[in-house]
């Protein structure tokens, strides 16, 4: 028997039961339809954290003042940071680190005409923009010899341009911070939104020396809340760690069984967490949607078991004509098999569809893959091989004498 | 009456048995005899003597349980159900008395059918029942299903079907079971014209005998044995 006349047989008795086909369908088609929908909700999610990731800055530690032992943090608040600057120049000199950036983090008001707004200042050095990976949309980064002398002069990100000037070019401008003029010598580009959430353009950059004698009062002088740190590599990361262990514990002549008056974290390390937890969930929205996508062709399996009971005298008269076994066996699979993936078909488009509206109305991040796509399609095909087989063998199965009989 | 060489049924000591509840219910028991090639033979007998039994046996629809037999020469009961599949669609036609047409298919799909088991393409196959529907008068009605005929007029489909494929033989299973006088009438017409013009051997069940009386032999059923065996011609002596 040719294949066309199969296709043609299957697509007939599809169309003489157009409601029931359609209810049948319907299983698969829910079930593709939340495949492609959870994936592409999950998908989203995952470059969104990728992006974010990226905006942080590759291969970083931050090295915080104070010690988080075992029972907790344990670092008072007013205790002065243990950090220095000389700290942060001598971890520049490790073999195997790239950028080292002392930071002195605060808020601070800032006011440009009769306008305010409230963000927070990091003082640091031009190493920072390296190690966060930080271009500029126009203007420059501030210099070491800007960090030397205490200049006033700040960097300000995206939102603060936008709040402060409006269309207006701030490069040039004087604003105050804290009442201390400051001359505006660039503007970062836009990073958008951190891991933790918070709204990474919405800040300002200054000499360290310059926030800290001229913004924070600081009495403190060379001294950093934390420093951050690019290694060379992801390769190199643990190597730099201890390195930077060592270094530190050596400067700040901490003796064998002392604790450490520094904490040195791998944010990489955390943000592929962030990244595996992502990936998780999306698995999971995905297993669980692959779950309908099973009851979809369990569906299938009961209609076509039913289809075979209420056939048997046709499989009969085939049979008697001149069917083989393996002929019934193939109608009946088609059958099930063009039910599958037709609903696969429409479950696709809905799927895809639903993807597009929620991305617009929820504004969620969403993602159509390929890889989506194919494994929708490949698992119908599979579940319409799996849940067909078993009635296709059945009707295969039958006597023709008996299926002749029955009625 | 000369008798050709080989015959085209050869049935010996043919037995079948069928499990039932209280054991074995033995439905032939031992039927030994020999069709020729273009012969037109009625089995009759009561229900339950066995002639539908025999019947299923030689339309290859069903094994024995002892004994062989041979169609054409070839034994039947060394064959797999997919090589007695293609048997029965290339050399044999059925004729049932519910017609056994595939309701929700028309006139020609029905009895294109068969074609499309023997691997013909649609075109093809579609060309072919035309033609067998014109042969047996429904030329007109080839996109009528199987409900918008009368009984006859849905005999006459099924007779199309079996000589589909043209096969050389057709069994009739109480083929007028369903029809009025007048219309048994035609259907048996056209069958002693296929016999007669065209040499297709033809073995119907029947238990009337003026639908028994068109056949040139008679061969009688009872309790799973031949009890009678005679020509036409020799009853009309």
């Amino acid at each position: 028997m040719i294949f066309t006349s199969l296709l043609e047989t299957a697509w007939h008795a599809l169309t003489t039961h157009r409601m029931r086909s359609f209810l049948t369908m319907l299983g698969m088609v829910i079930g593709v339809a939340a495949v492609i929908l959870m994936l592409a909700i999950g998908q989203g999610a995952q470059v969104m954290v990728r992006g974010a990731i990226e905006s942080m800055g590759s291969n970083l530690f931050i090295i915080m003042s104070g010690a988080v032992s075992s029972g907790g943090a344990r670092v008072a608040t007013g205790d002065a940071p243990s950090l220095t600057f000389d700290d942060a120049d001598a971890i520049r000199e490790l073999p195997d680190i790239v950028a080292s950036a002392p930071v002195s983090p605060g808020g601070a008001q800032l006011i440009y005409g009769g306008v305010n707004w409230n963000t927070s200042v990091y003082g640091t050095t031009p190493d920072y923009a390296v190690v966060r990976n930080w271009s500029m949309a126009s203007g420059s980064f501030f210099s070491d010899a800007d960090v030397r002398r205490g200049a006033r002069v700040a960097v300000i990100g995206a939102v603060v341009a936008r709040e402060l000037f409006g269309d207006e070019d701030p490069v040039g401008k004087i604003i105050r911070i804290k009442q201390a003029p400051f001359e505006v010598i660039g503007v970062l580009a836009s990073k958008g939104q951190s891991l933790d959430g918070r709204d990474q353009d919405d800040t300002v950059l200054v000499p360290i020396s310059s926030a800290q004698q001229k913004i924070f009062s600081n009495t403190l002088r060379n001294r950093a809340r934390f420093i951050m740190v690019q290694a060379v590599s992801e390769k190199r990361m643990a190597a730099a760690e201890t390195a930077i262990n060592d270094l530190l514990r050596s400067r700040h002549r901490i003796g064998v069984g002392q604790d450490d008056d520094f904490t040195v974290r791998n944010l990489t390390a955390l943000a592929e967490t962030a990244a595996s937890t992502t990936r998780i969930m999306s698995l999971l929205l995905g297993a669980i949607a692959a779950i309908s996508l099973v009851v979809g062709g369990i569906g299938i399996m009961n209609i076509m078991l039913v289809s075979v009971t209420e056939r048997t005298r046709e499989i009969g008269i085939r049979m008697a004509i001149g069917a083989r076994r393996r002929d019934v066996l193939w109608q009946f699979l088609i059958e099930a098999l063009t039910l599958s993936l037709i609903g696969c078909g429409i479950g696709l488009l809905l799927g895809i569809g639903g993807a597009w509206l929620v991305g617009r109305l929820a504004g969620l991040p969403v993602a159509v893959t390929a890889a989506s796509v194919l494994l929708a399609v490949g698992v119908s095909f599979l579940i319409g091989v799996f849940f067909g087989f078993y009635p296709a063998r059945r009707a295969a199965g039958l006597d023709p004498i008996d299926a002749l009989r029955s009625q | 009456m000369a008798k050709p060489a080989a015959p085209l049924i050869e049935v010996v000591d043919l037995e079948k048995d069928y499990p039932t509840g209280a054991g074995v219910f033995q439905a032939l028991r031992g039927v030994s005899l020999s069709i020729a090639e273009g012969e037109f033979v009625a089995i009759m007998g009561a229900s339950g003597s066995g002639k539908s039994t025999f019947m299923n046996l030689l339309g290859c629809l069903d094994r024995p349980t002892r004994g062989s037999y041979h169609l054409d020469g070839q034994d039947v009961s060394r064959l797999s159900s997919d090589q007695l599949a293609a048997l029965r669609n290339r050399e044999i036609g059925f004729v049932f008395q519910g017609f056994n047409l595939l309701p929700k298919l028309t006139a020609l799909d029905n009895v294109a059918l068969p074609l499309m088991y023997a691997g013909m393409g649609r075109e093809a196959r579609r060309r072919q029942a035309q033609a067998m529907l014109e042969r047996v008068g429904l030329g007109e009605r080839s996109h009528h299903t199987p409900l918008q005929l009368s009984g006859g007029q849905q005999q006459r489909v099924a007779i199309a079907r079996a000589l589909a494929t043209r096969p050389r033989i057709i069994f009739a299973d109480e083929p007028t079971g369903n029809l009025d006088s007048e219309t048994s009438r035609q259907v048996m017409g056209f069958f002693s014209q296929l016999n007669r013009e065209e040499g297709i051997t033809l073995v119907l069940v029947t238990h009337e005998a003026d639908i028994a009386a068109y056949a040139r032999r008679r061969i009688r059923f009872q309790d799973g044995r031949v009890i009678e065996d005679v020509a036409q011609a020799e009853l009309a002596a």
